[in-house]
């Protein structure tokens, strides 16, 4: 935890405008999945929780992280488990690997 | 090299497995793989934690981690791809409270000590987060039907957003001023109300604009927690969903040819509006039958199907897959032509074609479909009508006018599939219903499509 304020700041600066420049190409077809893998993505607040009911001392802190922990924990596994369920199903036609897409587990079938 | 100094190189890893997994997206060919690479990257980083210096309570974390796994794997295993707008919303929402807690459970521990730039950091993380849990279940609520999905304006509620804003507004100053945890909690309380009273007034089909919103808010509050305990890897990773989630909702906005405060806060400020065209009472439409509209299809050459929130509603997806694939054995080439804002949330209707095993070759977007609109014998509506509305192009007086639509007056024959002669969303009359190429069959989506596809076996 050496950063400074300015660092980080600039790290922030940054990551806006390579976030900007990745999410522009993402192509329409998958905005549900990018919506979806952000989410995920944003799930890295469980690492933060760890840490802060790792370190932290009181009854307080320790109630408080062990809820960030359970919920960010909800938000990376469910926005990874979801997101991958969504792309599985987005296999071209005509690859030499393609096989026969199985309907999702409880998914809309008949 | 310090432990801290490797874990911080690991954690630069991971984030770049972050921008990896974004990138994948952009072709659904390596999608998938992308989002594996980004889900490892997450796999190292908590794993790594454990080795964080003067790291205790692990049997705690371990416990926190297993009990939300199993909360989150069976949710996300089991849902439908119709309910998956909702199942964002609510591991968006989690993941904002969890932003807030996190900046909490800190703050609780060095404001008497912290600065200003931290102490503004946890007010934000705590605002954006309380909002962002809140207001996504507010959301989920209204997504899965557990309350109305129409656009809720409390008694003054005009007067109940002031003293909130204005409460909020003492409570960061008085935070910032003093470091003061109380403050904190506070605020935290009042984003928490203030959640709910932010997406009650929103109307169902704009829901998904504002879980994109909300997307975009926890990104910053995490991004913001990161500020707090001074991680790089929080910072990046929140700014990144703070970036996709601000460029989805604009995209949103412009697709429903609406700026994004109408879409927000409309029903706060709405005026009773009249937007019927004139001598709209005297006109008839021409309704078909499962038979005729078999036929026209049948011996098509080219058909263009525009799929919308209808069709995900009465969840006729495959129902219309297998008719496109009856066509196609005729040798009718189909394709799908799909609007930016049809279904649920943006690229809704990918995904759920994509579950009926459409080819993703076959999903075209609005301007490849308009392209050759003229060139289409057939363009089959189902369950869409303002996404195809033409006042949106041609009656500059329409409040939709700008959005942009698929242009299926260009096409030879149009065939509605509506359940009624009720208007879209946007409660305007679509002309096209009208129109002498037209053609209506009512009825549930998937009735109809059902009976479709049986009569064009027989033809």
């Amino acid at each position: 935890m050496t950063e400074t304020t300015l660092g980080l700041l600039s790290i922030f600066v940054l990551s806006v405008f390579v976030g900007f420049e990745v999410i522009s190409k993402v192509s329409p077809i998958l905005h549900t999945p990018l919506m979806s893998g952000a989410n995920a993505i944003h799930g890295v607040i469980l690492v933060g929780s760890m840490i802060v009911l790792g370190t932290g001392r009181g009854a307080a802190t320790t109630v408080l992280g062990f809820l960030a922990v359970v919920l960010a924990t909800m938000n990376v596994v469910g926005g990874f488990v979801v997101t991958d369920r969504m792309l599985e199903m987005f296999k071209g036609r005509g690859g030499p690997r393609r096989q026969p897409v199985e309907p999702p587990a409880g998914g809309d079938q008949r | 090299m310090t432990r801290l100094e490797t874990l911080e190189l690991i954690y630069l890893a991971c984030a770049v497995s972050f921008i990896v997994a974004l990138k994948g997206l952009s072709s659904p060919k390596w999608a998938r793989q992308g989002n594996l690479i980004g889900a490892a990257g997450m796999l190292v980083a908590i794993a790594t934690t454990f080795a964080w210096p003067g790291l205790h309570k692990i049997w705690l974390i371990v416990v926190g981690i297993v009990v939300g796994t199993a909360v989150a794997v069976p949710a996300a295993r089991m849902v439908k791809m119709t309910a998956i707008p909702q199942m964002v919303a609510a591991f968006n929402g989690v993941g904002g409270g969890a932003a807030a807690l996190v900046s909490l459970a800190d703050f609780n521990m060095s404001h008497s000590s912290a600065g200003i730039g931290t102490s503004a950091a946890v007010l934000f993380s705590v605002l954006i987060g309380g909002v962002s849990f809140t207001g996504s279940a507010v959301t989920f609520a209204k997504l899965q039907e557990l309350m109305t999905g129409r656009p809720v304006v409390l008694p003054r509620q005009r007067l109940l957003n002031t003293v909130l804003a204005v409460a909020s507004l003492v409570f960061v100053i008085w935070g910032l001023a003093a470091g003061s945890m109380v403050a904190a909690v506070l605020l935290c309380l009042a984003a928490l109300v203030f959640g709910v009273l932010f997406v009650l007034p929103v109307g169902g089909a704009d829901v998904p604009v504002v879980i994109s919103l909300l997307n975009a808010f926890t990104g910053l509050a995490v991004a913001a927690s990161g500020a707090v305990l001074r991680m790089p890897l929080l910072i990046i990773a929140g700014t990144l969903v703070g970036a996709s989630g601000t460029l989805l909702t604009q995209l949103m906005a412009t697709a429903m040819g609406r700026p994004l405060t109408n879409i927000l806060f409309g029903a706060i400020t709405a005026k009773p509006t009249t937007a019927m065209v004139e001598g709209s009472t005297d006109r008839s439409v021409r309704t078909g039958t499962v038979d005729d509209v078999a036929i026209l299809l049948a011996y098509a050459r080219r058909v263009v199907v525009v799929p919308g929130y209808g069709l995900a509603v009465a969840q006729a997806q495959h129902t219309v897959h297998e008719l496109a694939k009856l066509l196609e054995e005729r040798g009718v080439e189909v394709s799908y032509g799909i609007h930016p804002v049809a279904g649920r949330m943006p690229g809704h209707m990918n995904v759920l074609l994509a579950e009926a095993n459409v080819p993703y070759e076959q999903l075209q977007e609005m301007d490849e479909v308009n392209g050759r609109m003229g060139q289409t014998d057939v363009v089959l509506v189902v369950g869409a009508n303002d996404v195809v509305n033409p006042a949106a192009r041609d009656q500059p007086g329409s409040p939709i006018y700008g959005m942009p639509i698929i242009d299926a007056d260009r096409a030879q024959q149009i065939v509605f599939m509506k359940r009624s002669m009720r208007p879209g969303f946007a409660g305007i009359d679509n002309a096209l219903l009208y129109d002498a190429k037209t053609t209506m069959l009512f009825g549930d989506a998937k009735d109809t499509l059902g009976a479709l596809v049986t009569a064009v076996k027989a033809a």
